[in-house]
């Protein structure tokens, strides 16, 4: 058996299969179907300080090899977060990452604040959700609101910053500059990919929010550009993820520059993905006789 | 026992209309376990999303547990192309059913492929249950020998009038309250049905329970996409069908 193991700004994790915030809930759900231990990580459900209800069904449509959600960032709040879900995660052997988001970035710093004193691993930066009003990707679609925002909530934060970037923007390898020039110890991308579906017959859009995250395999091939693109320009490790749905997916995403990846949306259509991945990725490694998983990191042979 | 995603095998398959079909699958561990009101989540070939579909009736001692669905659009095309013999990835038993009491009388009102999940309920409460099923033809209706099996009354509307009352169940309904009493309402159907079912139990004081439908992700309550709007304690906000539901009280929805 190959070396799966992957270490990220210090924090160690068994395999580099982590599941994408928003997808999993807190790990609760999919537990009952297989011991969540045996992933690398969980990002949990993008929370923030007050209770949000999100918005107004229908939240989801399906697309050609895809999905477009938008839930907007329903989640209990942080204080239950802490309180209810993330004692029953702890005591698991898996990887906590918190994924956190605000209107303001007061909001984001108090997050982080109270999540200091806890023992989740890691903190993910969620400034790329795309289906709330304020707040949200506002944060993430400039070089400088991404460099505010991370260098603020550096100066706070005791944890390992991860920052996850949108894919919403013209120049992503100068966002994720950003990111790491104010002090982020980690670059997740691609959050969802803004998209719209309309009803021929009603003329209404699918989704009650009118727009929406993409994402599924339709998105794969963006996410391995743009992570590509961003390992070439900033030497923070990167977590890829963007429509991963079986473990040649993997592969192609670290050769692409990826330290570990994260699965979302395969979820939903197989919820075993995640160990089949990481099944695939051990056969794999094995087949090509290389002893150690973070020896194809980067390893993309490029024209 | 609990929650499983497996494959499992068609082992009858039946079409009762043009656009409707009905299975018989073999999976004793879902037939085991699996309660009136209750959902399966079902792969679809290339889809990216499962199928939510009610489970219409269970077996224990064969065990099997029967589906009838309607193609509604790619994915359950996809379904009403498999072949007996051919096996289903299938995810459940998910969601809460029906709360079933044999010493209730209870009044189970369908409409279209809102039907099957009430078949397994006319098992489930005292035998003076009565159903009222609607369809929009006789040409779509389905399941209606079924019904006469296991109910006192089986009362039929067609909104063409080709079979039974003229008009929709709700017409029925009415004017079975008019003269008879239920302890409780199960229903399933359109949403202005439900809505229309749960505003007339709430005026004739009877417990009333509706399932619900709603664009649906995860089937498991991970993702949150299939909310429905609900109040406890005089308090609104955004339940889940998949887990919530799809059975909910229907004095508690927001309609």
């Amino acid at each position: 058996m190959a070396n799966l193991s992957v270490n990220i700004a210090g924090v160690e994790f068994k395999n580099p299969v982590i599941t994408a915030s928003g997808t999993y809930g807190f790990g609760r759900e999919y537990n009952e179907f297989f011991p969540i231990e045996r992933l690398g990580g969980i990002s949990c459900k993008g929370t923030t300080i007050e209770v949000r209800q999100g918005n107004p069904p229908p939240r989801i449509a399906e697309t050609p090899s895809g999905i477009i959600n938008s839930v907007g960032l329903q989640n209990p709040g942080i204080e239950r977060f802490i309180k209810e879900d993330l004692p029953w995660l702890l005591n698991r052997d898996i990887i906590v990452i918190a994924n956190i988001a605000g209107r303001t970035y007061e909001d984001y710093c108090t997050a982080v604040e109270m999540l200091n004193d806890t023992g989740v691993n890691m903190i993910e930066l969620n400034i790329s959700c795309p289906n709330v009003k304020e707040g949200g990707v506002t944060f993430g679609t400039s070089s400088g609101g991404v460099e505010k925002i991370t260098s603020l909530v550096r100066r706070v934060c005791k944890k390992p910053l991860i920052v996850k970037l949108s894919p919403n923007v013209t120049d992503i390898s100068e966002i994720a500059a950003a990111a790491e020039c104010a002090g982020a110890d980690c670059i997740s991308l691609i959050n969802t990919i803004t998209g719209m579906r309309i009803d021929i017959n009603t003329r209404r859009p699918v989704l009650r929010n009118n727009t929406g995250g993409l994402s599924g395999p339709a998105v794969f091939p963006v996410a391995v550009r743009m992570v590509w693109q961003v390992a070439n320009r900033v030497k923070i490790p990167i977590i890829g993820m963007g429509g991963i749905s079986k473990w040649q997916d993997t592969v192609e995403m670290m050769l692409a520059g990826a330290s570990a990846v994260q699965i979302g949306t395969a979820n939903f259509t197989d919820l075993y993905t995640p160990l089949k991945v990481i099944e695939g990725l051990d056969k794999y490694l094995e087949k090509n006789s290389i002893a150690d998983v973070n020896d194809i990191v980067g390893k993309v042979d490029a024209w | 026992m609990g929650k499983i995603q497996d494959e499992f095998k068609i082992v009858n398959k039946l079409q009762p209309t043009e656009t409707c079909f009905d299975y018989s699958i073999y999976c004793p561990e879902l037939a085991e376990i699996t309660q009136a009101g209750q959902f399966v989540h079902i792969y679809c070939g290339e889809k990216t999303l499962r199928r939510p579909i009610s489970v219409c009736q269970t077996n224990k001692q064969k065990g099997i547990i029967r589906i009838v669905f309607e193609i509604r659009g790619e994915g359950t095309l996809w379904l009403s192309k498999r072949k007996k013999g051919e096996f289903l990835n299938i995810l459940g038993p998910l969601g809460n059913g029906f709360p079933t009491d044999k010493n209730k009388k209870a009044l189970l009102i369908g409409g279209g492929i809102g039907v099957p999940p009430l078949l397994e309920c006319s098992k489930c409460y005292s035998s003076e249950s009565s159903s009222i099923l609607g369809f929009r033809s006789q040409e779509n209706a389905i399941l209606i020998e079924d019904f006469i099996k296991n109910c006192a009354e089986v009362y039929i509307a067609t909104e063409d009038g080709t079979l039974g009352t003229k008009g929709f169940v709700t017409d029925v309904l009415n004017d079975l309250l008019a003269h008879e009493t239920f302890d409780v309402i199960c229903a399933c159907g359109p949403t202005p049905m439900l809505k229309a079912v749960s505003h007339a139990a709430l005026c004739n004081s009877i417990e009333c329970f509706v399932s619900m439908e709603e664009r649906m992700a995860c089937g498991i309550g991970a993702c949150l996409v299939c909310a429905c709007k609900t109040k406890k304690d005089g308090k609104e906000g955004y339940s889940h069908v998949c887990k919530n539901g799809p059975v909910f009280n229907a004095q508690e929805v927001v309609w």
